[in-house]
């Protein structure tokens, strides 16, 4: 009897099993991954509207300006509830950039950053807006190693991922007001 | 919010060089500004350690990436990274160079949770992935976020690893370069080369090329070459007169690396390639020195193509030697290169890069959350969590 095939095979079908585990292990870190990304990116936006909101009720900017933030940043935090889908969510956080960006332009941070506890709140505003976009761009990057290493063919025939859904990245204008980017 | 960073240095600590000094600034800069740090890192002699750093093991010399690098790695090196991981109770753990093949490696494998990198070096393909793709990409994957010191060192990344990073240029500290302003007129009338005298693409060989036609317009001119190096194989086959223009004083202390950088008239950068940033360029801007460096990328980027410091083309001696003397000819243009540089090197500053380390930190955590040992998912994690047991179980310390 060729016993040492009994022996191959054996090794073969162990070192195959080692590697599934392997990789069942790293999707299972890249799924936590992403599930962290995305809490961190939450707080961020929610971090971002909260100051919004208190920059638009502070009266510092110009009324007309201070309800187009207002609202904006209102509308982001009701679409933070569980609720509202991710799109409808990205809408309203891309539009609070929006108003951001329109109601922010150089003479009106200026003005903000001089009157008293002004300044503070611009620092507070750019920091979470910087904030807020590294950790979309974190998330995307886990994003897109997660969905690389689900499209590899042992891991669809085997069906690691199990059922955890496809891992979507997240759209949305988050880019930091111009007047806002030097602070 | 006071944090718990632990930083991870690959290269020997008491080795001079661009990554260690970047790990040290960004230590002592978080340091002042409140947070807990402790870096790991290769040491070799452990007297005179800060007590915020915790030695990784003893470095090996292993040429990797074009130079002779020291590193530290094998079982007893993991053992000290999983203990230290494990006793850290890091906010966030920072991995400088996470693919070199050391501490930094071994920590992408023995840590989980908010873990955040830095890309130092520009490399070739090759030399990045085709030994250790799958080692690179479950390393990789295990890194929250990343970071780029550089535009070629974030491409090296894009392009050869996938993924993606932020760029944060190196930092400088700048305040201990920054010379006393009435020596600033004071300076001697001398070139400047730093770095390891053998290394091709330092490009030293390139400058002593250059120097017959320099010391044509300008005989009495001395040139300091500070760097490790056996300066006999630079003396031979060049003419008496150039041999006499060289000093070579050796390796420096960063000290007086500062001081040296302080009393030039002139610093000379002739790499060849390679370089992925120049924080050498900045300390001398920052030191007052002008700086006269080859035109690869990552200086034309630091000098804003010229406008900080006088660029030539690399590896062209003709051009290097052109370059010198018109900033030693002319004082007015050296002084307005010098000013620029100045300014260009504030930019550069510790102070202000550190904010912006310190948002990476905070977009890839969610509160509350820690760095802990990796054991999970993987047979052999398995397999240590298991005899750490047995050795626990029987009184012994892991």
């Amino acid at each position: 009897m060729s016993w040492w095939w009994l022996v191959v095979v054996v090794v073969v079908v162990g070192l195959f099993g080692l590697y599934l585990s392997m990789t069942a292990g790293r999707l299972d870190a890249l799924h936590k991954r992403i599930d962290t990304s995305e809490l961190s990116l939450d707080a961020q936006l929610l971090r971002r509207s909260s100051i919004a909101l208190e920059l638009a009720t502070s009266g510092l900017l110009d009324p007309a300006g201070a309800i187009v933030v207002a609202e904006a940043a209102h509308a982001a935090r009701t679409a933070a509830d569980g609720d509202t889908s991710a799109l409808d969510r990205a809408e309203a956080e891309s539009a609070l950039t929006q108003a951001l960006d329109a109601t922010l332009d150089d003479e009106e941070v200026e003005e903000v950053r001089a009157a008293p506890g002004g300044a503070e709140l611009i620092e507070e505003l750019a920091a979470s807006a910087q904030r807020v976009q590294l950790s979309r761009r974190f998330l995307n990057d886990a994003v897109r190693a997660c969905s690389q290493l689900r499209r590899q063919r042992m891991v669809r025939w085997f069906r690691l991922a199990g059922h955890t859904p496809w891992p979507t990245p997240v759209e949305l204008d988050d880019s930091v007001p111009a007047a806002l980017a030097g602070s | 919010m006071s944090l718990r960073v632990g930083l991870v240095c690959p290269y020997a600590w008491d080795v001079p060089g661009g990554v260690k000094s970047h790990v040290a600034d960004l230590a002592v800069t978080l340091r002042e500004h409140g947070h807990h740090v402790n870096v790991l890192a290769p040491v070799e002699e452990d007297e005179a350690l800060p007590e915020w750093v915790t030695d990784g093991g003893r470095p090996v010399a292993v040429p990797y990436n074009g130079s002779v690098a020291r590193l530290s790695f094998g079982v007893k090196a993991t053992r000290r990274v999983r203990a230290w991981v494990r006793e850290g109770n890091f906010d966030i753990v920072h991995i400088h160079e996470p693919l070199a093949p050391s501490l930094s490696v071994l920590t992408c494998w023995a840590a989980r949770g908010p873990l955040v990198a830095t890309w130092h070096s520009s490399q070739d393909r090759s030399r990045v992935l085709t030994a250790g793709y799958y080692v690179a990409q479950t390393a990789m994957e295990k890194l929250r976020g990343s970071i780029a010191v550089s535009e070629e060192a974030r491409r090296t990344l894009v392009g050869h690893v996938g993924g993606d990073a932020v760029l944060i240029p190196n930092g400088v500290r700048v305040q201990d370069f920054a010379p006393d302003t009435h020596d600033r007129q004071r300076r001697r009338r001398e070139l400047l080369f730093l770095g390891r005298i053998e290394e091709p693409r330092k490009g030293l060989s390139v400058l002593v090329d250059a120097l017959p036609a320099i010391l044509e317009q300008i005989p009495d001119l001395k040139v300091i070459v500070a760097g490790p190096g056996d300066s006999d194989d630079v003396r031979k086959d060049i003419p008496a007169h150039v041999q006499r223009a060289l000093t070579f004083v050796g390796t420096v202390s960063d000290e007086r690396k500062q001081e040296l950088l302080q009393e030039v008239q002139v610093y000379v950068a002739p790499h060849t390639g390679g370089e992925s940033f120049g924080i050498v360029l900045v300390e001398a801007m920052a030191a007052g020195a002008c700086v006269v460096a080859s035109d690869i990328p990552a200086f034309r980027t630091v000098l804003e193509d010229g406008r900080a410091g006088r660029l030539f083309s690399a590896k062209d001696p003709a051009s290097l030697a052109e370059a010198v003397l018109s900033v030693l000819d002319d004082d007015a243009s050296r002084r307005a290169l010098v000013a620029q540089g100045h300014k260009r090197a504030d930019q550069y500053d510790w102070d202000s890069v550190v904010d912006d380390v310190l948002a990476v930190y905070e977009s890839v955590r969610v509160d509350g959350e820690k760095v802990t040992e990796d054991l999970r998912g993987q047979a052999l994690g398995r397999f240590a969590a298991r005899t750490n047991f047995i050795r626990g179980r029987r009184g012994g310390d892991g």
